[in-house]
């Protein structure tokens, strides 16, 4: 006769167990170091900032005087100078990205489609400072000479063309930075477009070109509506990049602290400011300010990119 | 009347079609003209001085090996920091906190440190690591520039984590293992070309980046780095490629500024490596 064994068939838990709960926690430190990264960051320019905030007040967005030998410093300059340089250079290559992105949805030949797709792609990741130095030692030199000086020489006296072109005909100023920067974009919101159209279903497009419409209304119609918010969002991402782009523009923009007056006169904006003068800060106040100006820059492209990641993924179709 | 609106739609339709046609030749130009440039430049300072000397002065002949292997320095540091967090980050969102609030708060900062203003990054590590030790030291500029890659290390894994079947997940808790194990086993393994596309990715922005190396590891005209230095010389200021691009720009000597253009290509070339090793990864992960 067998008796049945009445003990109880004790599991062992799995090795390395015990760690289990370690390594949760672990992965958890490693997602707040995140959060905490984001907040020292917005502290440590509040903190730094402080200085300039409170001795200057309000005043620090609309004096124009920024003088490092007075200690006085206004930052309305390049302020306004990073706006302005973000802005136009977004009305240059949104066309044109636009454009791009259509053309390789759309219009381009299928043996072409990838090679294109693909430079576009490595194009947006070529370091700033490449786009930079092109800008500097290629693209002003040739601008002043046949751009710059003909416009200036053909400005009638007194007129609005006069003022806008106004400035040292060296290359350096804010139209070629916003140029620059178009440039340095261009590839980044070509390639965040193309991917928006190809999500598209082919089934929606085709069902237009059934319709007998033209690729334009196509495009207008049925690819534009589809992606909108999400299109938004993409130019929004390209606006960030260039609020924020420090190299290309610090070697073109002619670092002047002043509003900008014309497309030709030097300008500043807040990045090239700071990578021009923090090294060489000489009181306390003039690093509180510059720590100042980039709290500024933080809080603008916070905004924008809040805002773009928020329309990025407005576009839900189940 | 409707061969008016025919002709119409077809006028537009085409005018449409050029400008399309037009942008892309207009934007592909400017970049080859930035390539053809950086070549024709850069190309012409390539010889093994640039790899043996170091950054010379204006006037004597000097290359630019200090430079090259401070970049490469620099970016290891990052990326040691950068996967030792961006990985378990990216870990923690895909298989632990999902859906949580807190999951989606440090979804969206991660995004929001994705494309905050490199400068910025350069200006609060100063104040961090600068400022209080004193000086300029290539470990400042290796946390500056992690920093700049643990958010796309964190997407990267967290969006192939994603993309894993529930099935896998779950073979792994058939199996009773615990989950660590199976995080790290199965689903580590089975997403490692994906990650090691977002390292690659994560590579390629911050070996580019000049802005946060200017406040943090500034540069250096000599070699810094020695085995027999305290800290491996990593407590002082690193040449790296971006600052020596940077300082040779703005000089007016002539021999300088080749050296810059080849820097420049130097730097474009690896930048361009980079991507295309990621893309090739991608591929062969997906076939499509």
């Amino acid at each position: 006769m067998t008796t049945l064994s009445t003990d109880v068939v004790v599991r062992r838990p799995p090795k390395g167990a015990a760690l289990d709960p370690f390594f949760k926690i672990l992965c958890f430190t490693a997602a707040t170091t995140l959060l905490a990264a984001l907040t020292g960051i917005v502290v440590t320019l509040a903190v730094g900032g402080w200085p300039a905030f409170h001795k200057f007040g309000l005043n620090f967005f609309t004096n124009t005087n920024w003088n490092p030998v007075t200690e006085e410093f206004g930052a309305a300059g390049p302020i306004v100078g990073t706006l302005v340089t973000a802005i136009m250079a977004l009305i240059f290559a949104l066309p044109l990205a636009f454009g791009v992105a259509v053309f390789l949805v759309e219009f381009c030949p299928p043996i072409l489609r990838r090679p294109i797709g693909i430079a576009v792609e490595l194009l947006a990741g070529i370091p700033s400072i490449v786009y930079g130095m092109w800008g500097l030692f290629v693209f002003a030199p040739f601008f002043a000479q046949y751009i710059e000086l003909p416009l200036m020489a053909a400005a009638p006296p007194g007129s609005i063309w006069e003022t806008l072109t106004t400035g040292v005909p060296n290359g350096d100023n804010i139209l070629t930075a916003s140029i620059i920067l178009a440039i340095m974009i261009l590839p980044y919101m070509a390639a965040v477009l193309r991917e928006l159209f190809l999500t598209v279903p082919v089934q929606l497009r085709e069902s237009g070109y059934g319709m007998g419409s033209t690729t334009l209304e196509v495009i207008t119609s049925i690819t534009l509506p589809y992606v909108r918010r999400s299109a938004v969002g993409a130019v929004m991402l390209g606006l960030g990049r260039a609020l924020g782009e420090t190299m290309a523009v610090t070697f073109i923009i002619g670092n002047s602290h002043d509003l900008p007056k014309s497309l030709f006169g030097a300008g500043s904006t807040i990045a090239s400011t700071i990578a021009n003068e923090f090294n060489e800060a000489t009181g306390e106040m003039h690093t509180a300010s510059l720590i100042a100006l980039g709290l500024v820059l933080f809080m603008i492209t916070f905004a924008v990119l809040a805002l773009a990641r928020a329309l990025l993924g407005a576009d839900k179709h189940s | 009347m409707s061969t008016f609106r025919r002709t119409r739609r077809t006028i537009a339709n085409v005018s449409f079609t050029v400008f399309c046609y037009l942008t892309t030749l207009v934007a592909l130009t400017a970049l080859a003209l930035i390539f053809w440039t950086l070549f024709s430049k850069g190309a012409g300072g390539l010889n093994a001085n640039i790899f043996l000397k170091v950054t010379p002065a204006a006037g004597s002949v000097g290359g630019l090996a200090n430079a090259i292997v401070g970049s490469i320095v620099l970016c290891f540091l990052g990326m040691v920091f950068a996967i030792a967090v961006g990985v378990m980050a990216g870990t923690w969102l895909a298989e632990y906190g999902r859906n949580s609030l807190y999951a989606q708060l440090v979804r969206f900062v991660n995004d929001i440190l994705l494309s905050a203003p490199s400068v910025l990054v350069g200006l609060v590590i100063a104040g961090w690591l600068v400022a209080p030790f004193h000086g300029f030291s290539a470990f400042a500029g290796g946390v500056a520039l992690g920093l700049i890659a643990v958010p796309i290390i964190t997407r990267t894994t967290e969006d192939v984590l994603n993309l894993q079947p529930t099935a896998l997940r779950e073979s792994g808790v058939a199996l009773g293992t615990p989950k660590w194990t199976a995080i790290r086993l199965i689903m580590w393994k089975a997403a490692g070309s994906g990650i090691l596309t977002g390292g690659l990715l994560a590579f390629a922005r911050i070996s580019g980046e000049t802005a946060p190396l200017l406040f943090t590891s500034l540069g250096n005209t000599n070699f810094s780095l020695g085995f027999n230095k305290p800290w491996f010389g990593l407590n002082q200021p690193l040449a790296s490629l971006p600052s020596a691009i940077f300082s040779f720009a703005a000089t007016p000597a002539d021999d300088l500024v080749r050296l810059a253009w080849t820097a420049a290509l130097l730097l474009a070339v690896a930048v361009l490596a980079a991507n295309i090793g990621a893309r090739f990864l991608t591929r062969e992960r997906r076939p499509s």
